[in-house]
């Protein structure tokens, strides 16, 4: 089927329609994780271990199994030892042996919070009860926090067997180091001779959480026959289905997943923690069992993103022209290996055209929850390194930011520091677009400064399936695997509307269960518009090939003299009124049969994300505090489909990223327990803190997809984290590389400054 | 003729990075690849994607190669 | 620990359940009633996805005990519609795309009710101040603060029609 680009105008497609999902969630009638009960569900509860890094001696669960109404206790003992096996989820991907563990410990608790036992009971106050009862004999070992400690050689070793990858000759003692990356070009030493002014910084960054609102929540049930049911809210019920099916090895077709409606997830739903526990006390009890995570749970138990240590080195030409950039980054990976410092290595210098670079990368294991994925992973962070690093090179040089990045810009040909040549790329013109915004010729008031910083994300596409029915009045369904995280039923919906030439209201966007759909991938990776929508609106045109068709027999004419346009198939000699997908779908059963079609496939081509970002903070002297007074976000997004719900995936990226910037952090204490598990502490942005924030929408098609998508949901959080720093640094003066930029540490920094004069 | 460029520290090559094979699609190529540095193919097939002409390709052993096609090969990419 | 008998008033109609002492009213609303509009997105008070009106006030049901309901009036999310229409500020977001993940969506729509129920004018300072205690981490809050503004306008003219 061929992939022609359709272009403007649209009937549908850059419209903003209410989603079809809509009313159920304004009304409280959707369902999500937690809402679903089942009859005669069990409540589940885990026990975690309340040491950062220690040695499992014993697990007493005697007295809790005797307590009444406790229905089964497992350990790690109940789950099978899996052989080591990686998932190749990319940047993300870990082992699923550790992923095992990590859902409930063996022989070692990793991180304060990691599950070591989990009981199923008929109320939540007697699994609470049972988990009392369970005893634990720990033996404590020294811990490591922080990326830079956990490489140095005297550091408490979290795994035995842990060699340091991507080293020749392959080391034979046991490091926290488990993977070392390296990408290269050209000729650093020359390239640093070559420059007339060169650059240096080093910055840090915490761990920081995805923060989505709903808690971890599924419901399990291990049938008599062996047929397992899982309902959950999750970025992907397949992903679900095959991790259970790992952890407890079990056939993954005697497993169904039914996906919930999801609150939240940006890349942190990507995994499993409670659903393989879950099944694992239905298998026990012969009972559903329920499970819903606390918020203090969340925090300790689920994975962050990485903290890092970075070093950005970079050398130009007294006319902007860089020359060369070393980069070095060390990643937290959390209890096991698998941080996104790969990625980051990627994207270090992707929106750069530098002839000579070394950007190394090592990934560290660190007594704290295993990370997950978080929007973009590791792009945000090594973006705040360049992005400062070469705020200071504008500095020193005197140019203007935006100028600097044009002058270096990539632009289609180009080869991209991670290695294929740009094509399609709107990079250039989402840098022009902003030059051009009001935002950047608007004065600054006291106290203020402005920040400007550029970020990229590949953006994948992958597998999806979809299925369009044509019911017998003409109305469309078009159902999918992917969990809609923000909206992507609307845009299904509307890409359908469009390609069949029918109005939106005509068509419904349903999400199917891993036993009623074909497999999907995971909803992430900015994938779903492109690749889901690829499939989507491939079916949509075989229901058009089937109409056609069947028009042609109805008609009695040849192929030839028909043609399909606006929702109907038409005679070319207007002979006879035409025929409509609605009376076609009347006598469907006496033209072949119901219409449907379904379109399987594997997406190629993704276009990458380019953004670029301005933005205004007022840094209160006295106190330190900041506040955000003006965002613009420029983003080269391919086509909006729904241009809302694409204006909406930027808006919660900057809100992401500012948070990230200014406020939130792990913050441990000295025995590796974290201190501020809950939403007061670990503090994200509120409506009173941000001002409306500003979109450009650049749209430079992507010809892999028909209406030129690209992905959009990651690019935005990449930029926000520099484009703040350097706005404090435009306000009071003062250089800040590490993050977070809170009140304390702009004051610190102050006193400094002012200690120093 | 397939030019074929290769990360630098990537395993079994002995860090070449540029290469010439005949293939047509990217399973082809990983084969080509593999009697070339053995066990190469595999590690291609389980970690690595492929820009074709700048096109990024994960996972597509069937995605035919164009005459004269540039393929670079770099890491999966996941997303989050 | 026997439970006790609850009389209270939801949405409208009376409502009798049992509910332990120690049950939250979130938990009650939930489980007893199955209005599970309202969420736990903390336990703690500090996310606004349990927010109710209770006697007019708007306050977070996972702070509140079950009991504690007893004889009073409360609104959830699932009574701001009324005979099959949506209140303007459910059609305001959904019109302006107010909502993503739409987790944290029945918070704020009470909580929205609950400023324009005191003030019918709220500039965009006081709408952001107010719903200073519900989060969200899908939207960024520019298009909750459109769709209430904007409900408030409508409301506002539909008073004086």
């Amino acid at each position: 089927m061929s992939q022609s680009l359709d272009t403007p105008p649209f009937s549908v497609i850059g419209g903003r329609p209410v989603r079809p999902d809509g009313v159920d969630k304004v009304t409280g009638r959707a369902l999500f994780g937690a809402d679903f009960a089942v009859a005669g569900q069990l409540c589940g509860r885990v026990l975690r271990s309340p040491h950062a890094h220690a040695k499992i001696v014993s697990i007493d669960t005697r007295k809790a199994r005797a307590l009444a109404g406790v229905k089964a206790v497992v350990t790690g003992a109940d789950f099978p030892n899996l052989k080591s096996e990686v998932h190749e989820g990319g940047e993300s991907s870990s082992d699923l042996r550790d992923l095992a563990i990590n859902v409930i410990a063996r022989d070692k608790a990793l991180y304060e919070g990691h599950a070591v036992a989990a009981v199923a009971a008929i109320s939540p106050k007697i699994a609470e009860e049972a988990l009392r009862l369970i005893s634990v004999v720990y033996e404590p070992l020294p811990h490591v926090l922080e990326v830079e400690a956990a490489m140095a050689a005297d550091a408490p070793i979290l795994h035995d067997h842990l060699r340091t990858g991507g080293v020749t000759p392959a080391p034979t003692t046991a490091s926290n180091i488990a993977k070392r990356h390296i990408f290269e070009r050209g000729d650093l030493a020359q390239g640093f001779a070559d420059a007339d002014v060169t650059y240096e910084g080093r910055y840090t960054t915490q761990a920081v959480h995805q923060g989505y609102i709903e808690p971890h929540a599924c419901v399990a049930q291990w049938g008599e026959d062996g047929q397992c049911d899982v309902w959950c809210s999750s970025q992907g019920h397949f992903m679900v289905r095959a991790h259970c099916a790992k952890i407890l090895n079990i056939s993954l077709s005697d497993v169904r997943v039914t996906p919930l409606e999801i609150g939240g997830g940006f890349g942190g739903k990507t995994t499993v923690y409670l659903e393989p526990l879950a099944l694992a006390l239905s298998r026990q009890s012969g009972r559903p069992v329920k499970m819903v995570m606390t918020r203090d749970e969340v925090f300790r138990a689920t994975g962050p993103t990485s903290g890092a240590a970075m070093t950005v080195r970079l050398g130009a030409k007294r006319d902007g022209t860089l020359t060369a950039a070393k980069v070095e980054l060390k990643f937290q990976a959390g209890a096991f290996p698998g941080s996104p410092v790969g990625a980051a290595c990627m994207t270090a210098l992707a929106c750069y055209d530098v002839p000579n670079f070394e950007v190394l990368g090592w990934d560290v294991v660190t007594n704290t929850p295993k990370v997950a994925a978080y929007r973009a992973p590791g792009a945000p962070i090594v973006a705040f390194a360049v992005e400062s690093a070469m705020d200071e090179l504008a500095r020193t040089l005197k140019i203007d930011p935006i100028e600097l990045r044009l002058k270096n810009a990539v632009r289609d040909g180009v080869i991209a520091s991670y290695g294929p040549k740009y094509r399609n790329i709107g990079y250039v013109e989402t840098l022009e677009a902003l030059k051009a915004s009001d935002h950047y010729k608007a004065p600054l008031g006291p106290n203020q400064g402005r920040g400007f910083a550029v970020g990229f994300w590949f953006n994948i596409g992958g597998e999806s399936t979809a299925s369009v029915h044509v019911a017998e009045d003409g109305g469309v369904t078009v159902t999918t695997g992917s969990p809609d995280i923000g909206g992507s039923r609307a845009s299904m919906q509307m890409m359908a509307a469009e390609t069949l030439g029918l109005p939106v209201e005509r068509v419904r966007a349903k999400i199917a269960d891993t036993a009623s759909i074909g497999f999907s991938n995971v909803t992430g990776g900015s994938r779903t518009t492109f690749a889901t929508g690829l499939a989507v609106i491939e079916a949509c045109r075989k229901i058009i090939a089937d109409a056609t068709r069947r028009a042609v027999g109805t008609f009695g004419v040849e192929a030839d003299q028909v043609v399909w346009t606006h929702g109907q198939v038409e005679l070319l000699d207007g002979s006879k009124p035409p025929l409509t997908l609605a009376d076609l779908a009347r006598e469907s059963g006496k033209t072949g049969g119901p219409m449907s079609a379904e379109v399987a496939l594997n997406a190629q081509g993704a276009g990458p994300g380019f953004g670029a970002h301005l933005c205004d903070l007022e840094v209160d002297p006295e106190t330190g505090q900041v506040s955000v007074v003006r965002y613009t976000a420029a983003q080269d997004v391919g086509r909006a489909i729904h241009p809302a719900y694409v204006e909406g995936q930027i808006q919660g990226g900057v809100a992401q990223g500012l948070g990230w910037a200014l406020n939130e952090a792990y913050l441990f204490d000295p025995g590796g327990r974290m201190e501020n598990p809950g939403f007061l502490d670990y503090r994200m942005p509120v409506a009173s803190d941000l001002p409306m924030i500003d979109t450009i929408l650049v749209e430079v098609a992507n010809p892999r997809h028909p209406f030129g998508a690209k992905g959009v949901g990651e690019t935005p959080i990449v930029p926000p984290l520099a484009a703040a720093a350097n706005a404090v640094r435009a306000a009071t003066g003062l250089r800040l590389n590490d993050l977070p930029l809170a009140p304390p540490a702009i004051l610190a920094a102050s006193d400094l400054a002012r200690a120093a004069e | 003729m397939i030019h074929v460029i290769l990360p630098a520290d990537l395993p079994f090559t002995g860090g070449v990075t540029q290469v010439g094979v005949e293939a047509k699609t990217l399973k082809g190529l990983m084969q080509a690849l593999e009697k070339r540095f053995p066990g190469l193919g595999d590690h291609l097939d389980r970690k690595m994607a492929f820009a074709v002409d700048g096109e990024i390709h994960q996972d597509a052993w069937f995605a035919p190669l164009p005459d004269g096609a540039e393929v670079v090969v770099l890491p999966k990419i996941g997303g989050g | 620990m026997t439970k006790l008998s609850v009389r209270t008033t939801v949405n409208g109609d009376e409502q009798n359940f049992l509910a332990d002492p120690t049950t939250t009213l979130l938990d009650a609303l939930r489980d007893e009633l199955r209005l599970t509009g309202a969420k736990e997105g903390c336990g703690t008070g500090d996310c606004g996805a349990c927010s109710v009106i209770v006697d007019g006030r708007v306050v977070c049901s996972c702070l509140m005990l079950a009991v504690e309901a007893e004889g009073r009036s409360v609104t959830t999310v699932e009574g701001l519609a009324e005979a099959g229409r949506l209140h303007p500020l459910q059609s305001k977001f959904l019109e302006h795309a107010a909502l993503q993940c739409g987790f944290c969506t029945p918070g704020f729509l009470v909580a929205a009710k609950a400023l324009l129920d005191v003030n019918p004018s709220p500039t965009e300072t006081e709408v952001r101040f107010w719903l200073a205690g519900n989060l969200c981490r899908c939207t960024g809050y520019d298009k909750i603060v459109r769709a209430v503004m904007d409900a408030a306008a409508e409301m506002r003219q539909e008073r004086c029609a």
